[in-house]
C-alpha cells in the first residue's frame, strides 16, 4: 500500500535509505573535523594524540568534499529515478553494487588519512605523494559513482523504449544530465590518478608532470561543484513548486538551464589555476568567459524560482505588490531550509564571480576569503537545499510522517545554521581580504603584525564553527527522529507538475547527440591548445614527496 | 518556447552586464596589461640552481636601477631563501624603498608552494619546472608579510619571510 501511494517499493526505499545513512555519518565525522580546524587556528587548542592539523583538514575536505555530497546525491537521484521512471531487479542490483564499490573506497581511503599517510588533502598536490592506497580508494569512489551513472542512463532509456514519442519526466532528465556531467569530468580525475598517481607512487615512474596532473584535476574540480549544485536546482525546480501548493514555472525553461548547466560547466577548470606559471594567459582568459557563461542559467533559475513563486501566491488570493511573498509557507521547513539556500547563494555567487575574475582573483586567491565563499556555496546553499530535502524524503522513504516536532527542530536548525555560517563564513571573507591563507594550521608568522589582525576573525570563525557543529547535531538527532521515531503513516512524495495548457516542450532539448556533442567540441576548443602546448613545454618531471607531509 | 516579457528584459540585462563586465576585465588583462601571473619559463626543478636567477648568489633583492628591483626566491619545504647578509646569515627581511618598481621571480625545489605578499596584489602559484614571475610598483610603506598560502605540508604555516618598504 505504501509504495502505491509514495511511489518507492520497501527495496528502492532500503537502497536510497543505504546512501542516507553514510550522508549523516559523514557529516558528523566530517563537521567534528571543521569544528576542530576552527579550534585550532585560535592559537589556544591543540589537538590531541599527535594528530596533525592537516590530517583533520584532509578528512574534512574528503569526507565532507566528495563522500558526503556524493552519497547524498547518488541516493537522491534513486530515489528521484525510482519514482519517475522506475527501476527493475537488475538495475537495483547494479545500484547496490555502486555503493558497495564507492563504500570500500571510501573506507580504504579514511583508513590511509587516519594513519597519517595521505595528508594530501583532497586536491592531491602532487608532488606530495600518498600512500597508494589512498588513490586506489578514490578510484573506487569514482568507479561506484559510474555504475550509478549507467543505472540512471538504463532507467531513463528502458522508459523511453515504452514511452515513444514522449518526454521524459522532468526530474528523470535533470538527473540524467547531471550524471552525463559527471561523467565526463570524471573522466580528467580518473586519468590523472589512474595514469600519472598511482604508477608514480608505487614506484614504477620516477616522475610526475606537476601541471599536467592539476589541470586534469581542475579539469574535473570545478564541474565537481555543480554536481553539487544540480541536485539542489532539481528541488527547487520541481519539487519546491509542489511543496508551496503550485506549478513548475516553464518545463522547458528548467530543462533548458539544465542543458546550458552540462555544456558551461566543464571548460571552465583554468579559472582555478589563473595563478600558475605555464598556462597561456589567453587561454586562461577564454575559460574564464566561459566560467561566466554559467551564470545565465543561474539566472534563469533565480527568475523562474521567484516567477513560481508569485504565481502561486496570486492564485492562491494574496494580493499586493508582496503579498504572495509574506504568505510563502515560512513555517514549512520543506520550503524555508532550502529557500534560505537560495538566498546564501545570492552573496555566495557573487564571490564566485570575483574569484573568477581573471586578474582580480590575485586578490584572493588561496586566502581563506575562497573558504568563505565555499562554505556559502556547497555547506549553505547546496547543504541546507539537502537538509530540506531530507525532511520529506527520509519520511517517504521509512513510511513515518513529518509531525510538528520534527518541523520545530527542522527550523531551528535552519536557523542555527545560518547564524553559524553568518560568523563563520563572515569572518573568512574579511581575514581573506587582509591576506590570511587558507589551508594554514594557527601560525603568528613570527609575530607578524599583519597576522596578529587576523585572530580577531579567527575566533570569529570558532564560534560560528562551534555553532554549526551544534546545528549537525541538531541534524543528527533530526535524522535518528525521522529513521525510528516519528509517527508511521504516508509521506507524499512531492513532485511539482507543469501548469496546465502549456506550450508543449520542444523535442530538441532531450536530443542527446546534440547536447553531448556541444559540449565535447567546447571542451575540445576550450583544452586541446593549451593542454598540448602544457605537454609540449614541459619541465622535467617531479619525484615524489613523502617526509613533508610527515610521512618517512 | 515561450518567454515572458519580463523573463526578456531581465536576462538582457543579466547577459548585458556580463559582456560589459568581461569586456571590462579583458581590456584590463590585454591592453593594460595587468595578466595574471603566467611565466612561460621552465627549469630542472632537480637542478634549480643550473638557472642564472637562483644561484646562491643571485637569491635575494638585486638592484637593477633608480627604484627598480628583482627579487628572486627559491622556496623549499619550508622556508623562502633570500640569500645571506655580509655576515653570512640567512636573509628573512628585504627591504625596498617605496615607489620602487619590483619584479619578483621564484620557483620551488622540491613540493608546491605558494607566494603572497598580505596586503598587496603580490600572489602566485610556484610549481616545480616552472619560474613565476610578477612585476609591482611597492608604493605603501610598511611592512608586509611574505606568507606561503599553498598547501606544502606539516611545517606550511611556518613559512614565511618579511619585507619592509620604508620611505626614503
Amino acid at each position: 500500500m505504501i509504495a502505491e501511494k509514495t511511489g518507492l517499493s520497501k527495496a528502492d526505499s532500503r537502497l536510497v535509505m543505504s546512501f542516507m545513512w553514510v550522508t549523516f555519518i559523514s557529516l558528523l565525522i566530517g563537521g567534528l573535523m571543521g569544528l576542530l580546524q576552527t579550534l585550532v587556528r585560535t592559537g589556544n587548542f591543540n589537538l590531541p594524540f599527535g594528530i596533525g592539523y592537516y590530517q583533520i583538514l584532509t578528512v574534512h575536505g574528503v569526507i565532507l568534499g566528495l563522500v558526503l555530497t556524493t552519497f547524498f546525491i547518488i541516493g537522491f537521484q534513486f530515489a528521484l529515478m525510482a519514482k519517475t521512471v522506475g527501476m527493475t531487479n537488475k538495475q537495483r542490483k547494479w545500484a547496490w553494487a555502486s555503493f558497495w564499490v564507492m563504500l570500500i573506497g571510501t573506507i580504504a581511503s579514511a583508513i590511509m588519512i587516519l594513519l597519517g599517510k595521505a595528508s594530501v588533502l583532497y586536491t592531491f598536490y602532487a608532488p606530495l605523494k600518498a600512500h597508494p592506497i589512498f588513490y586506489f580508494g578514490l578510484t573506487f569512489v569514482v568507479v561506484g559513482s559510474w555504475i550509478a551513472c549507467f543505472v540512471n542512463f538504463h532507467q531513463l532509456y528502458q522508459w523511453k523504449k515504452k514511452h515513444q514519442g514522449e518526454h521524459s519526466p522532468l526530474l528523470a532528465f535533470m538527473v540524467v544530465i547531471n550524471m552525463l556531467m559527471w561523467f565526463i569530468c570524471t573522466l580528467g580525475v580518473a586519468a590523472t590518478v589512474l595514469i600519472q598517481f598511482i604508477p608514480w607512487s608505487l614506484g614504477l615512474v620516477g616522475e610526475i608532470n606537476i601541471l599536467v596532473s592539476r589541470t586534469l584535476f581542475w579539469y574535473f574540480g570545478h564541474p565537481l561543484v555543480y554536481f553539487w549544485l544540480l541536485p539542489a536546482y532539481m528541488a527547487w525546480y520541481a519539487i519546491l513548486p509542489k511543496i508551496i501548493g503550485g506549478k513548475i514555472f516553464s518545463d522547458s525553461l528548467a530543462r533548458l538551464a539544465f542543458i546550458l548547466f552540462l555544456i558551461f560547466s566543464i571548460p571552465v577548470g583554468f579559472h582555478h589555476q589563473l595563478l600558475e606559471p605555464g598556462i597561456d594567459p589567453m587561454w586562461k582568459y577564454i575559460q574564464v568567459v566561459l566560467t561566466f557563461a554559467v551564470i545565465i542559467p543561474s539566472l534563469l533559475t533565480a527568475f523562474s524560482m521567484f516567477a513560481t513563486f508569485e504565481i502561486t501566491g496570486r492564485q492562491k488570493g494574496y494580493t499586493g505588490l508582496f503579498g504572495w511573498f509574506r504568505h510563502l509557507p515560512w513555517k514549512d521547513v520543506r520550503f524555508f531550509a532550502p529557500f534560505m539556500g537560495m538566498v546564501a547563494f545570492i552573496p555566495a555567487g557573487a564571490g564566485g564571480i570575483i574569484n573568477a575574475s581573471n586578474q582580480m582573483n590575485q586578490v584572493v586567491h588561496n586566502t581563506i576569503w575562497v573558504t568563505g565563499h565555499f562554505h556559502l556555496t556547497l555547506a549553505t546553499t547546496v547543504i541546507l537545499t539537502f537538509f530540506g530535502i531530507t525532511y520529506w524524503l527520509v519520511p517517504v522513504l521509512t513510511g513515518r510522517k513529518i509531525d510538528k516536532k520534527i518541523n520545530t527542530l527542522g527550523m531551528t536548525q535552519t536557523i542555527v545554521w545560518l547564524v553559524g555560517m553568518f560568523f563563520m563564513s563572515g569572518s573568512m571573507h574579511l581575514a581573506g581580504l587582509l591576506g590570511a591563507p587558507r589551508r594554514s594550521a594557527f601560525s603568528d608568522y613570527q609575530g607578524s603584525a599583519q597576522a596578529a589582525e587576523w585572530i580577531g576573525y579567527q575566533y570569529g570563525q570558532a564560534i560560528g564553527g562551534s555553532i554549526l557543529f551544534i546545528g549537525i547535531l541538531i541534524m543528527l538527532y533530526n535524522f535518528f527522529y525521522m529513521t525510528f521515531k516519528a509517527p508511521k503513516g504516508v509521506e507524499e512524495f512531492p513532485i511539482a507538475e507543469a501548469p496546465d495548457g502549456s506550450e508543449p516542450t520542444p523535442l530538441v532539448l532531450e536530443n542527446w547527440k546534440l547536447w553531448i556533442g556541444i559540449t565535447v567540441v567546447l571542451i575540445a576548443f576550450a583544452y586541446t591548445i593549451p593542454f598540448v602546448d602544457i605537454i609540449q613545454n614541459s619541465p622535467p618531471g617531479s619525484p615524489p614527496f613523502e617526509w613533508p607531509i610527515g610521512n618517512g | 518556447m515561450h518567454l515572458h516579457k519580463y523573463e526578456k528584459i531581465w536576462m538582457a540585462s543579466g547577459v548585458g552586464t556580463l559582456l560589459v563586465f568581461l569586456i571590462v576585465l579583458g581590456i584590463g588583462a590585454f591592453y593594460q596589461g595587468t595578466q595574471p601571473p603566467s611565466c612561460m619559463v621552465t627549469l630542472d626543478p632537480q637542478n634549480v640552481q643550473a638557472h642564472e636567477a637562483f644561484k646562491e648568489e643571485n637569491l635575494g633583492l638585486q638592484q637593477l636601477g633608480e627604484k627598480e628591483y628583482t627579487l628572486n626566491v627559491l622556496a623549499s619545504a619550508f622556508n623562502y631563501n633570500l640569500g645571506k647578509d655580509e655576515d653570512g646569515n640567512n636573509v628573512k627581511t628585504i627591504r625596498i624603498p617605496a615607489g620602487s618598481k619590483v619584479m619578483f621571480q621564484a620557483t620551488t625545489e622540491d613540493v608546491i608552494h605558494g607566494f603572497q605578499l598580505a596586503g598587496t596584489n603580490v600572489n602566485m602559484m610556484l610549481e616545480p619546472g616552472y619560474i613565476s614571475t610578477l612585476e609591482t610598483t611597492l608604493d605603501n610603506p610598511g611592512t608586509y608579510t611574505l606568507i606561503c598560502n599553498e598547501y606544502c605540508g606539516t611545517g606550511h604555516h611556518l613559512m614565511t619571510a618579511t619585507v619592509e618598504v620604508y620611505e626614503e
